[in-house]
């Protein structure tokens, strides 16, 4: 650490994070509906990026399973308002509360017993698995046939019950996203934040320097299953439905760990940057191949994955790190 | 339930789980020597599954005599891939190798789909529905065959790493790295071939399989979450712990299909695996890393 940033981050970077940001928050006045629905999607993916980054980042911990914080705290929500009208924004203090008991849980098992990297990272699979499958079987959640929220005009407007159109939810996703990267800077700095760093480092010289190590690695997968909880209550009242298939799948997990990987582990601004590359990536490869009139089924998913092969090899650090040499460029020349 | 109806049940999994314990088996051998996840091992797995429908539909070649040409193909497919592809990132982290072989696995899966479509494919070999009894059991024929290739290729293959100066080597490689770098082993090289080795498991397991069960493309998925849980089960770096964690499943998962309901049955291994996981992080019968 140099001793030249007392504050989080250096003026320039906060003058650029103002810029977008203030650009962000106009651009609806331009963009229109499908574009909305791409920013969307870019910020949630920001914002889960940077919870998992929390883990993976911050503490070290490799999560492989984080759709099952997305997925339990959307089922949740979305339940409790279902059966009982219960407002979202009250619905997420349970969703919240049970994903933090799952991380807790996870957490515990693994790490009493020194569950370390590839196991680990197997365990929160087999969590996320084996949770799809119990709520495919519960009827109180709709079983496999999923759950909906009904869209109508009785309830059009309710912003508390997160009823509304496009543009209240591009809000939400953008204030997610910049809340997010705002409480990981804090929490990057704050002494939580230096003992993650410690025991993600050296686990056997934290744990010499008296740092619980235990306990600090439990307090990162709590801390990341309650920010992807947040988000798993946005996908359910956004997209007003929620099918195990989707929302526990495997795959569901590997998107929300692409971004934060691809843009730069470890970093505030790789998950922002990963959202913006991959989800655009994806737009990109489908138009294209519609454009060509190649809209064979798997042939822009086939192309994605050579996409993702292609970045990690090329920059295995991330697109971020690379990005900040590039625009520090000479001044940090020895 | 009628006892009869559960050693049936009983027999099957044991039958069946031995080819699992094959396919695993593949995945044990790469993570143990070369470590490296293969998180596209089901992946390589189903490829295998088209291969044997291919060549049974096309030419009329038994799915279990295609085995063996199929696995002599996989093994220079791994040779390559790991030679070309995989080598620079052994020494990476464990998040960009799984990046990069989730790539690779997404590759995979939407070739074939783009090349045969969703439609599930079966080899209907003409003794698919055949069976033997045995005292008041029905055994499938298919099943044992499958399983008798399945036990064949595992001898195989241990007598290659017990008997052989190349399998020595490759277990070198596996218990100390930086030792047998040190006495001039060329382990870029072995790697290589253990790479090989473990997609000629998988490429054998999957030919087998296709007498047993359909081939989807979205199988993928599910066949590497289960060879993972099998090695976890069984033990990472033991071969007979693969086996015998293949077994164990799939017993496990037949029983629990009549027990409980075929959906739940992946729940049981997931069960297993929490329970081992947390009783017995080594595995059945794995060392301590």
């Amino acid at each position: 650490m140099n001793g030249a940033g007392r504050s989080f981050i250096s003026r320039e970077k906060a003058v650029a994070l103002a810029l977008l940001g203030a650009l962000l928050v106009a651009a609806p006045l331009v963009l229109d509906r499908y574009f909305l629905s791409v920013f969307i999607l870019v910020f949630w993916s920001a914002y889960v990026g940077q919870a998992w980054n929390v883990m993976m980042g911050f503490a070290g911990l490799l999560s492989l399973g984080h759709a099952l914080y997305v997925g339990v705290a959307a089922y949740i929500a979305a339940a409790l308002y279902v059966h009982f009208g219960l407002s979202p924004l009250i619905g997420l203090i349970p969703a919240a509360a049970a994903c933090m008991g799952f991380g807790a849980a996870i957490g515990w098992l693994g790490f009493r017993f020194r569950i370390e990297g590839v196991y680990f990272a197997l365990l929160t699979i087999a969590f996320a698995e084996a949770t799809r499958i119990a709520f495919d079987n519960s009827d109180w959640t709709g079983g496999a046939g999923g759950l909906f929220i009904s869209v109508s005009s009785a309830t059009a407007g309710q912003w508390w019950n997160l009823r509304g159109g496009p543009l209240l939810f591009y809000y939400l996703a953008l204030a997610m996203a910049a809340a997010a990267f705002l409480f990981c800077a804090l929490l990057m700095r704050s002494p939580l934040g230096y003992r993650w760093l410690a025991v993600r480092e050296d686990p056997e010289a934290a744990r010499a320097l008296g740092v619980d190590v235990l306990r600090v690695r439990l307090a990162s997968v709590i801390v990341s299953a309650a920010m992807t909880s947040l988000a798993g209550v946005f996908y359910a009242f956004y997209y007003n439905n929620v099918f195990t298939g989707q929302i526990f799948d495997i795959s569901r997990s590997i998107e929300i760990i692409l971004a934060p990987i691809i843009g730069g582990v470890g970093t505030l601004f790789g998950p922002i940057l990963g959202a913006f590359v991959l989800i655009p990536l994806g737009q990109l490869l489908l138009w294209g191949t519609q454009a060509l009139g190649l809209d064979a089924p798997g042939l822009e998913a086939l192309l994605y994955g050579l996409c993702l092969m292609i970045i990690v090899t090329r920059a295995p650090e991330g697109v971020w790190p690379r990005l900040e040499r590039l625009l520090r460029g000479k001044d940090e020349a020895p | 339930m009628p006892p009869d109806l559960i050693a049936e049940v009983l027999v099957q999994g044991v039958l069946t789980g031995l080819v699992y314990g094959l396919m695993a088996l593949g995945l044990s051998v790469i993570f143990g020597v070369v470590r490296v996840v293969n998180f596209a091992h089901g992946e390589f797995t189903v490829l295998a599954m088209y291969a044997a429908w291919f060549l049974f539909s096309r030419l009329g070649l038994d799915p279990l005599i295609a085995a063996a040409p199929i696995a002599l193909a996989f093994f220079v497919l791994g040779y390559g891939l790991q030679r070309g592809l995989i080598a620079p990132f052994v020494r990476r982290p464990e998040h960009l190798q799984f990046i990069y072989m989730v790539g690779m696995a997404i590759v995979l899966v939407n070739a074939l789909l783009l090349v045969f479509g969703p439609d599930a494919r079966h080899a209907d070999v003409p003794y698919a529905f055949d069976s033997w009894r045995l005292g008041p059991i029905l055994v499938d024929k298919v099943r044992v065959f499958a399983a008798a290739g399945a036990i064949l290729i595992c001898a195989a293959l241990f007598a290659f790493f017990r008997y052989t100066l190349v399998g020595t080597a490759i277990r070198a490689c596996a218990d100390n790295l930086i030792g047998a770098e040190v006495v001039g082993l060329d382990v870029g090289r072995l790697f290589a071939i253990a790479f090989g080795i473990g997609l000629a498991c998988a490429g054998a397991a999957g030919a087998l399989m296709v007498v047993l069960s359909d081939a989807t493309p979205n199988l993928a998925p599910s066949f590497t979450l289960l060879a993972f849980t099998i090695v976890i089960v069984g033990g990472l770096g033991s071969m007979t712990g693969a086996l015998a964690g293949g077994v164990l499943i799939g017993v496990a998962e037949a029983l629990a299909s009549i027990v409980f309901s075929p959906s739940l049955k992946s729940m049981v291994s997931f069960a297993l695996l929490v329970v081992v996981l947390a009783l017995r992080p080594q595995g059945l019968i794995g060392r301590r890393a």
